[in-house]
């Protein structure tokens, strides 16, 4: 039972984490329709940068955080401006490719840029594990956990609350009637972006200091798609639980499949739940249910 | 071509608010609106009819700003609007409701409303998304101005409710609601009483006549029950196959032969949409 316990809670951080990564996803998709196969490279590109200011350049980890968040938030800007306003009104599957393009380039020009070699950035915490009850937890983990909720909770505030976010479900809803409520539609575009680049920048910090920093960081961008497919594409709460399911099945999978079989369900677990979900709940758990008739 | 030029507000020496001339659209082969001129007087109300497929929504889009006119321009108070965005035309005063109603639905009737006051807003992103200070100041105060039209349309019971609940006639009250939000000098209304029953129309007529009498808002209609048109319309502009082909106050609107014949076998019903 005791490794049950281990297991669960050692998922359920990691699902937060998820979530958090999921989060950029979903912003983009709820605010612009666009579907951003780049998120994994986002987050890879903000791990790619702190390791660079940390390790590189030996400065704090806190400076780190701000350059990440500074960086991510330009390159958002940068690419809402230059590459995907252009597309605006075209077909969704040239924003897809366009993003997978991207995921490509920066793949490519990352260790061109920062160099080839992992680094690792360590938060400021121990790493003695903690104990709680009956879980044992890792506090690289627990921080980022906790940072992720922390960012989950703003961002429903500011969808739910704010000014700016209930005009951006409205732009989320319909562009055309926002604008003529004079709602500046490509102004909150571009900072749906920006929000997806302060995402990726915990991402990248908290994902990089679990996992070394090198180009691999970007492949727990492929972790967002069974999230945001059983959560709900739309859906902040749906990332959570979404990241939540996956981070724990995977884990289950990882300690009673993985042993028997010889390995590997860890990594595919998830993606036979995506399939399932697409196949009976398509829209996600928490997601907008979209009526059409023809 | 009796092109019944003039309206008579206009010639009895009102003020034009909106100036629209000679603009014309093409979607494709197929022309939309064809050199169509309308000029709407400050304070009146003015009806758009035709059959469908006449332009009339083409127009009000181009006025709104959605579509950019090929031909032609826009004047709103003598500034050409022609080329700008939907929302700038909204922040210079022209709001609009929609054919199908366009309401947001995961959000309240409360919150429709206060996104028609985005535009009045000042304070910036950060003192808003924080809430702060004078960004709170000032949301009490659009929230205020929010109620009362809360209270003008009646709506009072159903602020905290989201619109999508709603039955169909409160939701097309919601909408001309979030409409005056906006404070606009015009309301373009695009078949506000589309689909509603005898006793709904008589209670959007109202509204609609108290918008333009008490609060001295510009209107610029477009309706197929010429009955309510006829009743509450100071001028008629009637538009067939993209061109105008006649204008006036209603009494001359009805007689003129050219009008009847582009309405012969045209049902009057108000739920041909």
């Amino acid at each position: 039972m005791d490794f049950a316990f281990l297991l669960i809670g050692n998922g359920i951080l990691i699902g937060l984490m998820y979530s958090l990564i999921a989060l950029g996803f979903v912003l983009v998709y709820k605010a612009t329709d666009a579907i951003n196969f780049a998120q994994g490279e986002f987050v890879m590109l903000a791990a790619l940068i702190s390791g660079s200011v940390i390790v590189g350049a030996g400065l704090p980890f806190w400076v780190a955080v701000i350059v990440a968040l500074a960086a991510m938030i330009a390159f958002s800007f940068a690419l809402e401006r230059v590459v995907l306003r252009p597309l605006l009104g075209r077909p969704i599957v040239a924003v897809i490719m366009a993003t997978i393009g991207l995921a490509a380039i920066l793949r490519g020009l990352g260790p061109f840029i920062f160099g080839s070699g992992t680094r690792s950035i360590t938060l400021p915490v121990g790493d003695e594990p903690i104990e709680f009850g009956p879980f044992i937890l890792q506090p690289v983990q627990l921080v980022g956990a906790l940072v992720s909720l922390l960012f989950l909770g703003a961002f429903s505030w500011f969808f739910l609350k704010s000014r700016m976010g209930v005009a951006m479900r409205a732009v989320a809803d319909n562009q055309q009637v926002a604008s003529a409520m004079g709602i500046n539609v490509e102004r909150y575009f571009a900072l749906a972006w920006a929000m997806a680049g302060i995402v990726a920048a915990l991402g990248g910090i908290v994902w990089g200091s679990m996992l070394g920093v090198d180009v691999q960081v970007a492949l727990v961008g492929l972790k967002v798609f069974p999230v945001v497919i059983l959560g709900g594409l739309d859906s902040i709460p749906g990332a959570v639980v979404g990241g939540l399911i996956v981070g724990i099945v995977e884990n289950l999978a990882a300690g009673y499949l993985d042993p028997v079989v010889g390995g590997g369900t860890k990594d595919f677990a998830p993606y036979v739940l995506m399939i399932l979900a697409l196949m009976f709940r398509p829209y996600g758990m928490f997601g907008k249910r979209k009526i059409e008739r023809v | 071509m009796t092109q019944a030029s003039e309206s008579s507000a206009i010639a009895a020496g009102a003020k034009v608010v909106l100036d629209i001339a000679n603009v014309s659209k093409k979607f494709g082969g197929v022309t939309a609106v064809d050199g169509v001129s309308v000029r709407v007087p400050t304070g009146r109300i003015l009806s758009v009819i035709g059959p469908n497929g006449a332009g009339k929504t083409s127009l009000l889009n181009m006025i709104s700003g959605f579509y950019k006119p090929d031909t032609g321009y826009i004047h709103l108070n003598g500034r050409d609007i022609t080329s700008k965005k939907p929302n700038q035309i909204a922040a210079m005063g022209i709001a609009r409701t929609f054919q199908n109603i366009a309401l947001f639905s995961g959000l309240t009737v409360l919150d429709n409303l206060m996104l028609g006051r985005h535009v009045r807003m000042k304070a910036g992103v950060f003192a808003s998304a924080l809430y702060w200070g004078w960004a709170q100041k000032e949301e009490i105060a659009h929230r205020e101005r929010c109620e009362e039209i809360i209270e003008f349309l009646k709506l009072q019971d159903l602020r905290k409710q989201q619109t999508a609940a709603l039955a169909y006639g409160l939701r097309k009250r919601v909408e001309l609601g979030r409409a005056l939000a906006l404070e606009p000098e015009v309301l373009l209304l695009d078949e506000p009483m589309g689909g509603m029953n005898q006793e709904e129309k008589e209670e959007m007529a109202r509204y609609i006549l108290d918008v333009n009498q008490e609060r001295g808002i510009t209107v610029v209609l477009i309706e197929h029950d010429m009955g309510v048109v006829m009743d509450i319309s100071d001028e008629v502009v009637v538009l067939d196959r993209g061109r105008r082909i006649g204008g006036g106050t209603p009494e001359e609107v009805q007689r003129d032969p050219q009008v009847i014949q582009a309405y012969l076998g045209v049902a009057k019903g108000g739920d041909a949409a």
